[in-house]
């Protein structure tokens, strides 16, 4: 909340002009039937994704070249706001020309991306986001009837919102792809939490066996555990920055700095010093150290000192740290 | 053209309304607490004001009506002093309202359940409207107070507040009844119904934005929301906004002056409105006309989503609106077609057109004409229409 909250929104302005033109006027809005389908060989593909009764839903046509598995035509219809239609549109629109195959790979991402005017500024806003998830589990719908698998197997996806027949697996995909941290984002994103309010956390008047609370939670830890990894891979393999260092690593590697550069000519001079905390502070990152023995109250040790720490740590580890003895 | 059918939101200011609050912004500009000439130059303005008031609605002279800064403050000062001055004492426990009061209600209400208050939220019947003897079978004798609206913002379906006031009366209960889109719509007459609290707005009258009153039958005790320099008798703390009651008079006068004949002739355009649009088929609207205020539709158009539909009548220059889904920024299907049952899968098409006494012939024939052309070109995107059965 801050000045720009202060109004409500205007919903309409943040649309591009993109979403703008598509809803006035989507190019692929119809249908593909059966009869002509047969005619040219062709096999059609006719998926459904929401209902009504949540506010959005969409049909999608595909006409396929068995041969090739090449979408040679594609259409849809919508039940829906501007933002729905407008992304039913340019979704199929992504599909035409590609195989199966490479359909699926189509993301909600893809999807809201086509529609920006410019590759910085989002086509709609937050809330308006899920528009673009149901055109990408339409397509996933229409490969997986298209691909035999078994239809029975969409249908036994685990359902956390059933409200907005929003699956654990969609919910987990969109955390990861989007890197959103709050239930409020997952309910802009996939609608999910945005009904009943039953499966955002235990006591609403539903009981669930997943809660966006607890799936949020352990989607960040699995993505926190990820990044660690590869942050300690990278180091093993030395190609971190020091900057992209978790905390632990870059005590460890200050202090290796410290032992094969500083610590002997310190204990020469009858002193040491340990390294107490390190926090990245704007542009920099600070370094506080204390010195042990003789070091401390040495006049040397708030000048030239320091100045050699500082020099070497730069020197060895990163242009941005600054040593603060305490 | 633009046509503004967006009239239980908020309305244009009557131009009479604007050359009677002129002259209080630059030369009646005292404070009316003030002793000096200045102060009191502006009493003739406000006693015209509060007689204007007191008139549109039928009130007493032992009543009190307190403006307030809105229909919002007038709620939230009602259910707040209700629980401060008879629950959380212990002597009362429980409050009574409706499924499909406006937000200063229930989320007001929301809070109050935080608190420890026990709420009881009224379901309507298929038509919209809350039923007394459905009042009268939650009441208790820890019940503190029951708060109806008079009319619906979302259906213009008004409830029978006579019964409802009859049945608290009995049981001894205070009664409340948010009267926004009530007042200066339909005759309302506070001493031939028996209500204790009444709230009301003057935008949705022809006043201006920010101003409103609560009516308090018989000056009973209500603990003030707002403490300060005791204006309004000590009810309502805050420099008296004397342009704004002054326009809030001229507006109730007006709006209530002719009342019946005023109606007669919004209702007769409405309702050519409404069966005009009705011709279209798998289209229904919401509450029996004769107890809706007569300004009012709410249409569901079958296969056709609200804001669709609304950026639709938008580009024609047509101003609507619709409770559901993506127009508001929550996600809620419209919790009106909800509450009185509608099948789910029409919950997201309803569109709410509401007129007002300058709405004129011409535009009504312009917004039928685009209704239907948005209705025709949304239908033919629409899923709901496809032929083309999917193939698994």
């Amino acid at each position: 909340m801050a000045k720009n909250d202060l109004i409500g929104a205007s919903l309409w302005d943040e649309y591009s002009n993109k979403v703008t033109d598509r809803m006035n006027n989507p190019r692929h809005q119809g249908e593909i039937f059966e009869e002509d389908v047969k005619k040219r060989g062709n096999k059609l593909i006719v998926a459904d994704f929401g209902a009504e009764s949540c506010g959005d839903a969409v049909r999608l046509y595909w006409e396929v070249d068995p041969k090739t598995d090449i979408i040679v035509d594609s259409k849809f219809k919508s039940f829906g706001c501007g933002t729905a239609i407008a992304s039913s549109d340019i979704m199929t629109e992504l599909c035409v020309g590609k195989t199966v195959q490479e359909a699926v790979k189509i993301t909600n991402i893809d999807v809201e991306m086509a529609l920006r005017d410019d590759p910085d500024t989002p086509a709609v806003p937050a809330q308006k986001m899920h528009c673009s998830v149901m055109a990408y589990d339409v397509i996933k719908k229409a490969a997986g009837q298209y691909l035999n698998v078994d239809s029975e197997s969409f249908e036994e996806e685990i359902i956390v919102c059933e409200c907005a027949r929003v699956s654990l697996k969609t919910i987990q995909e969109v955390i990861r792809l989007n890197d959103l941290k709050t239930v409020e984002e997952i309910t802009d994103y996939t609608k999910a939490g945005g009904f009943c309010k039953s499966c955002i956390k235990p006591g609403g008047h539903e009981e669930k066996e997943y809660y966006l609370v607890d799936i949020l939670a352990d989607v960040r830890r699995e993505m926190d555990e990820e990044k660690m990894k590869a942050a300690a891979d990278a180091s093993a393999a030395g190609e971190i920055k020091f900057e992209d260092m978790t905390l632990v690593q870059q005590i460890k590697a200050v202090d290796a700095v410290i032992d094969e550069n500083v610590r002997q000519f310190l204990i020469m001079d009858g002193g040491n010093m340990e390294v107490i905390d390190i926090k990245p502070n704007d542009e920099y990152i600070d370094i506080y150290i204390r010195y042990l023995g003789a070091c401390s109250g040495c006049a040397s040790s708030s000048t030239g000192t320091l100045y050699a720490i500082e020099t070497t740590l730069k020197e060895k580890l990163s242009s941005k740290i600054r040593v603060l003895p305490i | 053209m633009q046509v503004y059918l967006d009239n239980n939101a908020t309305t244009m200011v009557a131009p009479e309304v604007v050359e009677a609050m002129n002259p209080f912004f630059t030369e009646l500009y005292g404070n009316p607490n003030s002793l000096h000439k200045f102060g009191t130059a502006t009493h003739p303005a406000l006693s015209r004001a509060i007689d204007q008031v007191y008139t549109a609605l039928n009130a007493s002279d032992e009543d009190d009506i307190i403006f307030t800064s809105c229909a919002t403050e007038s709620n939230n000062w009602v259910l707040q002093s209700i629980y401060n001055d008879y629950i959380k004492n212990g002597e009362k426990d429980h409050i009574i309202t409706s499924e499909v009061e406006h937000p200063s209600i229930l989320s007001t209400c929301a809070w109050l359940e935080q608190q420890g208050v026990k709420v009881t939220y009224l379901p309507v019947n298929e038509e919209g409207r809350v039923e007394a003897h459905v009042v009268k079978s939650f009441i208790t004798q820890k019940t503190a107070l029951v708060s109806v609206m008079w009319a619906s913002n979302e259906t213009g379906v008004i409830n029978p507040i006579k019964e409802i006031g009859e049945v608290c009366k009995e049981a001894g209960v205070l009664f409340h009844s948010d009267a926004v889109q009530a007042v200066g719509k339909i005759p309302v007459d506070l001493q031939d119904v028996h209500v204790d609290f009444v709230s009301m707005s003057a935008h949705k009258f022809h006043g201006p934005k920010g101003v409103g009153a609560l009516f308090i039958k018989n000056s009973q005790p209500l603990s003030p929301l707002l403490h300060g320099g005791d204006q309004m008798s000590g009810r309502r703390s805050g420099t008296l906004n004397v342009p704004y009651i002054v326009g809030m008079g001229k507006a109730i006068e007006m709006a209530t002056q002719n009342i019946e004949q005023t109606m007669a002739s919004i209702r007769a355009k409405r309702d050519h409105l409404e069966d005009e649009l009705l011709k279209l088929s798998d289209t229904f609207t919401v509450g029996k006309r004769e107890h809706r205020t007569p300004n009012t539709i709410l249409i569901s158009v079958k296969g056709v989503e609200g804001e669709g539909m609304l950026w639709d009548l938008n580009n024609a220059g047509i101003g609507a609106s619709t409770g559901s889904a993506c127009a508001s920024e929550d996600l809620e299907a419209n919790s009106v077609m909800l509450a009185i049952g509608a099948d789910s899968e029409l919950a997201h098409t309803g569109i709410r057109l509401s007129l007002s006494r300058y709405t004129t012939d011409e535009e009504v024939e312009y917004v039928i004409e685009h209704f239907k052309k948005a209705v025709e070109r949304l239908r033919a995107i629409s899923s709901s229409f496809a032929k083309q059965a999917p193939t698994a």
